[in-house]
Parts: structure tokens; sequence; C-alpha cells
């Protein structure tokens, strides 16, 4: 990936940052309905409850749509393609994310198709991004 | 809900700016400023007569004070494109309680030229700012196009049915001398137009255009004395409805709950089915949101939006045209289409549209808010029921 902008953490949303610069993909469990969400708040986004858990995940998923973006903004580099992609983790909640490690053509996008989280390092902060994997099924 | 619906409250007055496209010898504020005197003129009103004003982007009382008017009523409800639907929704709210007798929504944005406009300021702390614009969804044509390719799929659907969507719009701008984009194209060719954002090509986004529009709402009792009475558009139904802010967390990326949501309430207080439709405005920034529509409203049923438009069904002569004045994606897109959209429909109501289509009794207007962030739904009629 070619630069972008870097996100700000807030206090609610730190321990997340927190975790992708550790190499950890951390998003949050009630523990009163027991449902993951995303993104990052300090009370349940289905229940409303206040006891709220951080938990590591499996950083697996399955890729649900995406766009190749062949007109980036600065800062990141406008020249190079961008796979900006919707990702469900099998813990339920979704993420916008982008995906790596190949060529960005359709036909190297299956929808449906298994991937795995790795970081990548943006600014001063590390972003979760996506790699398709046979080995993630 | 019985003031506010079945035809009590009334269009007036409505009017765009005499030009749009490219403007750039006229700020924002003055685009606003002009299609409010025109719709004023319109209602054979004055500014004397306005107790309300509306409008979204900038504070309504920088309209109010532009114009030289003192509202007692005032509305900012700022919710993206789709505004404007919920404007005219709460001026007949206010007008059916009395908080307000006579009401000037107005819009207006230097889209393209960008003159008296304030800089787009990105704020990387915000959920969006941080879950999503790393990550290049940051632009309207990398952001809102995100969900496509999963509707598409899950319907067996394909990109053609995207640039049926264009090519069925464009038959209906060839025609319109207002019309930004005019030359008549074909599915091969909105194809092989420049990428944009896989799936999307060029003619798949909408146009970027200065340009703006005014309404005039009173009560139908008032429009009977008024000159703007002659040609009045009621207000038979309407609703609104929203998710959130970030395009990721849509609670189901083939539909929209909002469209579901805003479109029932409007059918289910005008008392109309979607058989009495005569006309359908479809808010269409990008080509796959009439797909969405047509199905999220009931107009077609699930997977079947595609071919209801490849078939030619809203086109010239067609069981439900649609986007008649060629749409975002060939008419006008300032950025917030909204007021644009209702405007087509209360040509098409009043018989005075440039490209008209004979008989039209009724017309809903769909529109869409930020990234599937909101909705608003009007229907809209010449005769009171």
């Amino acid at each position: 990936m070619a630069g972008g902008t870097v996100p700000v953490p807030t206090p609610e949303t730190a321990p997340f940052w927190a975790g992708a610069l550790a190499g950890e993909l951390r998003i949050q469990q009630c523990d009163s309905c027991g449902k993951y969400y995303f993104y990052p708040r300090p009370f349940c986004r289905y229940c409303q409850s206040r006891d709220v858990s951080w938990r590591t995940v499996s950083g697996l998923g399955r890729l649900v749509s995406y766009v190749i973006n062949y007109r980036p903004l600065p800062p990141a580099d406008p020249n190079e393609p961008q796979v900006i992609a919707l990702v469900e983790l099998d813990e339920g909640p979704r993420m916008m994310t982008n995906i790596v490690g190949m060529s960005p053509e359709p036909g190297n996008l299956p929808l449906d198709g298994r991937v795995r989280v790795e970081f990548e390092q943006r600014g001063d902060q590390a972003l979760p991004v996506f790699r398709l994997s046979a080995e993630a099924a | 809900m019985t003031g506010m619906h079945g035809g009590r409250i009334a269009i007036v007055g409505a009017s765009e700016t005499t030009e749009i496209g490219v403007l750039p010898d006229r700020a924002m504020i003055q685009l606003h400023a002009e299609a409010a005197l025109s719709a004023l003129a319109d209602a054979g009103l004055t500014a004397a007569d306005v107790d309300g004003v509306s409008t979204a982007g900038p504070m309504p009382f920088e309209v109010s004070h532009h114009l030289g008017i003192t509202p007692r009523w005032l509305d900012g409800t700022m919710v993206g494109g789709c505004s404007f639907m919920l404007l005219v929704r709460h001026a007949a709210a206010a007008i059916a309680s009395g908080a307000a007798d006579v009401v000037l929504v107005t819009h207006g944005e230097s889209g393209r030229s960008r003159v008296g406009v304030a800089p787009y300021r990105h704020n990387p702390a915000s959920p969006a700012g941080q879950f999503e614009a790393p990550f290049g969804a940051l632009a309207p044509y990398s952001t809102f196009t995100v969900p496509a390719m999963r509707f598409l799929h899950e319907r067996g659907m394909t990109r053609r049915d995207l640039a049926e969507v264009v090519v069925a719009q464009r038959e209906w701008a060839v025609d319109n001398p207002r019309a930004f984009r005019r030359k008549p194209t074909t599915v091969e060719q909105v194809l092989a137009d420049p990428p944009i954002a896989y799936p999307f090509t060029r003619d798949m986004c909408c146009v970027v255009t200065d340009g703006g529009g005014a309404l005039v709402l009173t009560s139908a009792e008032r429009a009977a004395d008024l000159p703007g009475g002659a040609h009045a558009v009621y207000l038979l139904g309407s609703g609104e409805a929203c998710e959130g802010p970030m395009m990721s967390q849509m609670e189901d990326v083939g539909s929209f709950g909002a469209f579901r949501r805003a479109s029932a309430e409007a059918l289910a207080t005008a008392s109309v089915s979607h058989a009495d439709i005569d006309l359908l405005m479809a808010y269409d920034a990008f080509a796959h949101l009439p797909l969405y529509m047509l199905e999220d409203i009931g107009f077609v049923g699930r997977g079947e939006s595609g071919a209801f438009i490849a078939e030619g069904n809203t086109r010239k002569g067609g069981t439900l045209p649609m986007n008649t004045n060629g749409g975002g994606l060939s008419y006008t897109h300032t950025g917030m289409y909204g007021m644009f959209a209702i405007q087509e429909a209360v040509r098409q109501l009043r018989g005075e549209a440039a490209v008209q289509v004979p008989g039209v009794e009724i017309s809903f207007v769909q529109g869409v808010g930020l990234f599937f962030g909101a909705a608003g739904s009007l229907v809209l009629s010449n005769r009171q029921p």
C-alpha cells in the first residue's frame, strides 16, 4: 500500500490501535449479550450494556465486497490502485480494510474468499489489512 | 399523523437557478439566493411573506439574512443529499402545526467551481476518520461504491446492470438542454469508459456541477388564494430514516434499511400503493443506487431491478419512468442532489418538464444521504386526494 491518512486514536479506541501496533486484532465483546461489536466504544452497540471486554480475535474472515480505486486521493499515491474492501470477521463484525498481497484485478478477488489479517505501518500507527489465504479456511 | 399529509400542504413555488453546470462567477450563498428569489416569484410571493427558512449545509440564518428575511421558524437538518426531502417533510409538519405559514427551502452548492465554500477538512479522529479513511474510503467514488459488488453478487447480476442504469437515464438527458451529459451511449461504451473504482467506470459516477434550487411551501388552504396555487403540488406522504456515518457498518450490505423504512412510511402516510406511482425520482449519485431503491422501496422483487431497467421499464413509454431529467448521472449533481430530484418531480406534475411524461399525477421521490447514511421519501401529487 502506498500511504494514506493516519488514524488518530481517541481514549475509547486506543486499545484497538495499541493492539494493532503489537500485531494483534483486538475488538470488544459484550459480557452481557455475548456479541462482538465494532468500532470500539465502552458499551455494547446491541444492548447498551457497559460490561464489555477487549478480546484478541482470530484475524480470520471473508471478503464481503470491494472496489479497486484507480483515483486514490493524497496523501495516498495516486498512481497505485487501492483495493478498498469490506471484510466480515469470523466473530461477526464487519470492517473496512485493504486487501493486499496480490495484483489488484477482479479475478484475484473472489467474494466470500477467506482472508487473514496482517498489519501495515502507517505513520505512528499500524493498520489491519487482509490477505486472501487458502489456509485461512 | 394527520395534518401534514394527505394533500393538506402544498409546494406553491419551485425553481432551480436559471443556469446550472459550471458557474465560476457565483458564490455558494448567491446560488441559494438566486433560486430562492425565482421560487418566490414562481409562487407569486415576496420575501416579506416568508416566515420559515430551511436549508442544509450553511446555517439557515446565513440564507435568511442574505435574503433579508426575519423567520420565526428555522430548520438546518443536515443529513447529506437527501436533507431536502427531510426539510420538505419538516416544513409540512411546521405549517400543519402553525409554527410557520410560508416556508422557503433553499439549496445552493458550488460543487464544481468551489466558489465561496469552506475547504474540505478531514477529521482523522472521528470513527470514519480512524476506521475507514485510512484505507482510501474517503472520496464518494471510493466509499459509496464499496457495497455494489456484494449487491450484484448476491443476485447473480453483473456490471452490465450498472451500465444499463446509465444508458436508460442518458436517454432522458439527450433531449434535455439543461443536462450536463447529453451524448447517447451504450452498455459497451459505458463499460469501456475510464475506470474510476472498479466496478464503476466514469459514467456510472455522477457529474459534478454548480447550481441551486428552492421550494416554497404553505397550506393547501392558503395555496388556493395564491398565484402559485394554480400549479400547486401537494404532499401526500413522506418518510425519513437513517443508519449511520460509516459505510462499513451498514446493517445489510445488499439492502439499505433506511430506504425500506422511509419509503414504507411515505407510501403508508400517502395511502397509495406502488401501482399508483407514475414517476420515480431515485437519487443516483452512483449507478447502483437506483437498483437498491427499486428493490428496497418494493417496486420490484429482490434481484429483479437490473432486468427491470434493461427491459426499458424506466425509459420513455415504460411502466415506471425514472429520473426523467437524466438524474445525477447525467443531469446535474452539485454535491447534494436531493433538491433537483424534487424539482423534477414538481415539473413533471405541473406538466412543465423538459422531457414531459404524459399524465403524471403521483410522483415518488427517494433520496439518500451521505454514503448509505440517511434516507428521505416524498409522495407528491398535482391534485388533492
